[in-house]
């Protein structure tokens, strides 16, 4: 297994106070490694931190042993890092499929074309993208009338346009219905299978986590606890005191 | 080193009145993220109710008292201003706001023309401070001492409500989450009147404070307006210790341009502001706002499609009948269509970086008036032959929208409108008091074409090629990738950076490239009237595409040409009534809260209505 | 207490409520269950007017407030916790207390600063830190102690274990308890079973923004097929 995502010592602090706080990790090639830990634990700023929409205090974050700590979001992704949001980012005055569009039209840098009229423009290569998430038949419909599962469906799509090697999904089954929530993960991990993408997410959902993620990373106040595998981590005492609890007030309840 | 204090000192008493008309500004600004362009009309109020006071009230407590009561006055109406027009519109895009605050300043021009008619009236002077005290031996106004020594009372008051009471507590967390505030029982609709009041009574007490040392006339609101936005910029919107630092940076600059570089005086002020946005581009005390996905407001728009076969149909018939009318109507006519299809282009060059860029330009007449300049001053200083100082238009007009862009790009949303409403008025400044070049406002006159061009039909048809030619170029670039990489860049600037794209130089293309199309609207405007003139260049012009923009619908491709159609017929009929800015202003207000989709925009969802498939767009 | 009749509610052209009634006694505790998007939320912001329904009546002690701004609804003794936390960023936790201070009232429990201290640890030790520096558990807190202070005779928590640490729910869970023995009335909207077991006495189920079922947890255990149908444990 090969090394594609190394991060020394990542801190950020905002006016004094530590976000993160000196996070070390690697993700290996067609791993799917799951980052857990309360809200505000640091994990959306660890994220932002990778994907380089926020600049790290200190430490250094190396892509396929390049560093890439600083770089603007724009160059990580040319790089070959995706990423979908925990609040779905997509363009709400386009269609679904213009959506794609756009990502490929980047991709294939035809930014700065004034000529071809673009809804043209890569429209079969992106419906195929649309078919890996089923949205083909929803490709035409402008993007602000989407149930909230199928635009989480979409950013995938987006997302997986240029190929990437690594993907940073962060609270990919935020809000969705249990069923769609194992669903989603269910077409992450076949990906991860077929393309040989790696994979880091953040997830709420300890069923999604324990069922999915090959490893997992916990996070608590900007520094992480553990990282293992999920009987690892399932066991560690100080994951069960500052985040799993102890699950006693429970566990009458879920006995009955 | 004496004479240097006295200026000193004459700085400190400027910068009171400008501070307390500021930190009005800033504090509505802050709580109810509205950039409230008719702040300048309060401090002429306050100025103008002020001096009727004084001349009822007698002596020296009458003198105070008539500026205490001028405040609650001002106070008042800013309540009344703020409970009929704004409260409808908290929850729409800046524009609209700043649309509907532009109606009120219109209102109130007219409103005070009609009660206290248009003569300049002096201040009085104040009673027991008529003289000066000998400061170093050199003389320095009473007044001015009471002045700088009122200054730091008001700030450490408003600091204090603020920082220290429950009010303050209130409104700053209003500032942040209204309907949580309301939730939590807090009737937030007061916090809001109460806040825009005590805002408009700041400026009617900086308007009422500065009559000793000036006086009231109908041109003080857009007088005052550039220097407010400028020290609130560069101090850092929302901050008082920052409003009034820079008060006093601009107001001393002031004092000593006036003495040693009387040519600049305008200029220097947004030098200053250019310099410090180089370096803090929040301004001395501002915080950077967090950049988050705020930009749409509203319904999205419906994804653009080009015009299908009626649409392209009706297009060519409008375009045949435009060619063919000289031959039915007279010389009139026809000027009224050329400055129809100049006003369509700069509209449509503001909606192309407005809508379509989600970059709310504030100052986009300084690339209409830029280019007419450029070739104006081409013409009337080289004797250049027409058809170069023509092109030299667009090109001049593109450069300097480069310029101003390379500024103004970085900031985002609010600030990023206040800073190009700022370079305008500097390209304004530049126009009016750089005399030797620009003559000033005795304008540039006998810029004709050339003789191929002299009569009015061959102009026409010269307008039509370009005027038309650049509408279409501009259609013709959102639907190529570079206007879908522009939306994606307003729609969600995250998620764009996230795929590749540069946001920031894509939206510095298009500003450059809205500029340019300006520019070219300018060329034309410039040979059909045979003279430019700094009005071209005012905040007034911009507000007039603005407002074009606006009415025609922001959310619709046509919505700038038409709304240019719609302006220039109703302008043409209004203006020869004697209240016609009255009337115009209420006609925006009642736009903004009635239809506030636009013309466009209106017919559109009237008609998907009538079709009945409002939730799906068919293709 | 509480008696809501007919309710439609709409985001925009979406229809989310379709003629909800549920009645809510003093003293109890309520779980509202149901999945994402099945109108849980919708149904305590229509209560507390911040969603306007379009027909329908929400009693609260014999008034209605259908029509009433937010902040009439509160000061009537409403107290309302959102589910996305909203406390204020910039304000220190003393001052988001602050905001959220109201008269006290005749028949609620009265809070003052210390005694909430007392129940949340945490906030007394970051008294003085701005809420933006706090972990999500602790903004948790601040939310409900912040609606605390406005001496609210009903509670209405949207979703509290959403997005906090399994340990924290577990806290949460004993704090409520503690409201309800204060006397409190607290309506809970939430998807999490486990935690709705513990703290309520009554559950209601929506779907589709009609309601499912409305009885007992003794009364939901004994019909497995209703919390299979609409539940999707």
């Amino acid at each position: 297994m090969t090394e594609i995502l190394r991060v020394e010592n990542l801190k950020k602090s905002y006016d004094g106070f530590l976000a993160v706080n000196g996070v070390s990790f690697a993700v290996q090639q067609g791993e799917l490694k799951a980052l857990i830990g309360p809200n505000g634990a640091g994990k959306s700023t660890c994220f932002n931190m990778l994907m380089g929409q926020l600049k790290p205090t200190a430490g250094q974050v190396f892509l396929d042993g390049e560093n890439i700590t600083g770089k603007q979001p724009r160059d990580i992704w040319r790089k070959g890092v995706g990423r979908t949001f925990q609040i779905t980012g997509t363009y709400q005055s386009m269609t679904v499929i213009e959506n794609v569009q756009m990502a490929l039209m980047s991709h294939h840098r035809k930014l700065f074309a004034m000529r071809p009229r673009a809804w043209k423009l890569f429209r079969g290569e992106a419906f195929e993208f649309l078919e890996t998430v089923s949205m083909a038949d929803q490709a035409d419909r402008p993007c602000s009338i989407l149930a909230y599962g199928d635009l989480k469906r979409l950013e995938l799509a987006i997302a997986l346009t240029h190929r990437p090697r690594l993907l940073l999904m962060d609270e990919p089954t935020a809000g969705m219905a249990p069923s769609a929530r194992i669903a989603l993960m269910q077409l992450v991990a076949d990906i991860v299978q077929d393309q040989g993408v790696s994979v880091l997410f953040t997830e709420h959902d300890m069923d999604v986590v324990f069922a999915h993620a090959h490893h997992i990373m916990v996070l608590n106040r900007g520094a992480l606890i553990a990282d293992g595998s999920a009987a690892q981590v399932r066991n560690n005492p100080q994951v069960q005191d500052v985040y799993l609890g102890g699950g006693t007030l429970f566990k009458e309840a879920q006995d009955a | 080193m004496a004479f240097f204090f006295a200026q000193f000192l004459t700085g400190l008493a400027n910068a009171s009145s400008l501070f307390l008309v500021a930190s009005g500004l800033s504090l509505i600004f802050g709580v109810t993220r509205i950039v409230n362009f008719a702040h300048g009309s309060f401090y002429m109020l306050g100025a103008f109710v002020g001096i009727t006071l004084m001349n009822v009230l007698p002596g020296t407590v009458g003198f105070w008292g008539a500026i205490l009561l001028t405040g609650l006055a001002v106070g008042a109406i800013g309540a009344f201003v703020e409970m009929v027009v704004l409260r409808p519109i908290y929850r729409a895009p800046e524009l609209f706001q700043l649309v509907a605050t532009f109606g009120v300043i219109l209102v109130i021009q007219d409103l005070a023309l009609m009660i206290w008619g248009a003569q300049d009236r002096m201040g009085p002077r104040a009673p027991g401070l008529r003289g000066v005290w000998r400061i170093f031996g050199e003389p320095v106004p009473k007044y001015d001492l009471v002045m700088i020594a009122i200054t730091p009372f008001i700030l450490f008051a408003l600091w204090y409500l603020i920082t220290k009471t429950r009010v303050g507590v209130l409104v700053r967390a209003a500032t942040q989450d209204r309907e949580m505030v309301g939730a939590l029982g807090v009737n937030q609709a007061w916090l809001f009147t109460g806040v825009f009041a005590l805002g408009s009574a700041l400026a009617g007490w900086g308007g009422a404070l500065q009559l000793p040392k000036g006086g009231a006339d109908l041109l003080m609101d857009f007088n005052i307006i550039g220097s407010v936005f400028v020290v609130v910029v560069i101090g850092g919107m929302g901050s008082l210790p920052g409003a009034f630092i820079a008060a006093v940076l601009i107001s001393v600059l002031n004092v000593f341009g006036v003495t040693y570089l009387p040519q600049s005086t305008l200029v220097l002020m947004f030098v200053v502001m250019a310099v410090v946005l180089i370096i803090r581009p929040y301004g001395l005390l501002g915080r950077e706002e967090v950049a988050g996905e705020h930009g749409q407001v509203g319904a999205p728009e419906t994804p653009i499609r080009p015009y299908g076969r009626l649409g392209q149909t009706l297009v060519g018939v409008l375009l045949l009948a435009l060619v063919a009318l000289p031959l039915v109507v007279d010389q009139f006519m026809l000027i009224l269509l050329i400055d129809m299809v100049v006003f369509a282009l700069f509209a449509a060059s503001l909606h192309f970086i407005l809508g379509t860029g989600g970059l709310v330009s504030f100052g986009h007449a300084a690339f209409f008036g830029g280019g007419a300049y450029a070739a104006a001053l081409l013409v009337y200083h080289l004797n250049t032959p027409m058809e170069i100082a023509f092109l030299f238009a667009p090109f001049a007009a593109g450069l300097l929208a480069l310029g101003i862009g390379w500024f103004c790009i970085r900031l985002s949303g609010v600030y990023f409108a206040m800073l190009t409403l700022a370079f305008s008025q500097l390209v304004w400044s530049m126009a009016y008091q750089w005399r030797g070049l620009t003559r000033g406002d005795d304008g540039l006159v006998n810029i004709w074409p050339s003789s191929w061009l002299s009569d009015t039909i061959p102009f026409y048809y010269f307008t039509l090629a370009f005027g038309i030619g650049g509408i279409l170029v501009l259609r013709h670039i959102i639907h190529a990738p570079f206007g879908y990489a522009l939306r994606a860049g307003r729609d969600s600037p995250r998620q764009a950076e996230a795929m590749g794209i540069h946001v920031k130089r894509i939206q510095h293309t298009a500003f450059g490239l809205a500029g340019l199309m300006a520019g070219l609207a300018g060329g034309i405007f410039v040979f059909s009237k045979g003279s430019v003139f700094p009005t071209e260049l005012e905040i007034g012009a911009s507000f007039d595409a603005l407002i074009v923009v606006f009415l025609g619908g922001v959310k619709t491709l046509a919505g700038g040409v038409v709304g240019a159609g719609f302006l220039t017929v109703i302008e043409d009929w209004l203006t020869r009534l004697e209240y016609w800015r009255l009337l115009l202003g209420l006609v925006i207000i009642a736009v903004v809260i009635i239809a506030p989709e636009g013309i466009v925009g209106t017919l559109r969802s009237r008609w998907a209505k009538l079709r009945g498939h409002n939730e799906e767009v068919v293709k | 207490m509480l008696s809501v009749e007919g309710i439609h509610s709409y985001y925009g052209k979406a229809h989310i409520l379709n003629d909800l009634s549920f009645r809510i006694g003093r003293g109890e505790v309520v779980a509202l269950l149901g999945r994402n998007g099945a109108g849980k939320s919708t149904t305590l912001k229509s209560v507390m007017q911040l969603v306007r329904p379009r027909s329908g009546r929400v009693v609260f002690q014999d008034s209605d407030l259908v029509g009433a701004p937010a902040f009439r609804v509160a000061k009537s003794g409403i107290g309302y916790v959102p589910e996305d936390r909203r406390i204020f960023t910039d304000l220190t936790v003393m001052e988001n207390l602050e905001v959220g201070r109201q008269p006290r009232r005749d028949g609620a429990p009265v809070w003052t600063v210390e005694q909430l201290f007392e129940i949340f640890p945490n906030l007394a030790e970051r008294r003085g830190n701005r809420g933006k520096h706090m972990s999500g558990g602790e903004q948790q807190m601040l939310t409900i102690a912040r609606t605390l202070m406005g001496n609210p005779l009903l509670l209405l928590l949207d979703e509290p274990s959403e997005g906090i640490a399994p340990v924290i729910v577990e806290q949460m869970a004993q704090t409520i308890l503690k409201l309800k023995a204060e006397g409190l009335t607290v309506v809970i909207s939430e998807q999490n079973l486990h935690f709705a077991r513990v703290v309520a006495d009554r559950a209601i189920i929506i779907e589709g923004g009609e309601k499912k079922f409305d009885g007992s947890f003794a009364e939901l255990e004994a019909h497995p097929e209703i919390r299979d149908a609409y539940l999707s444990v």
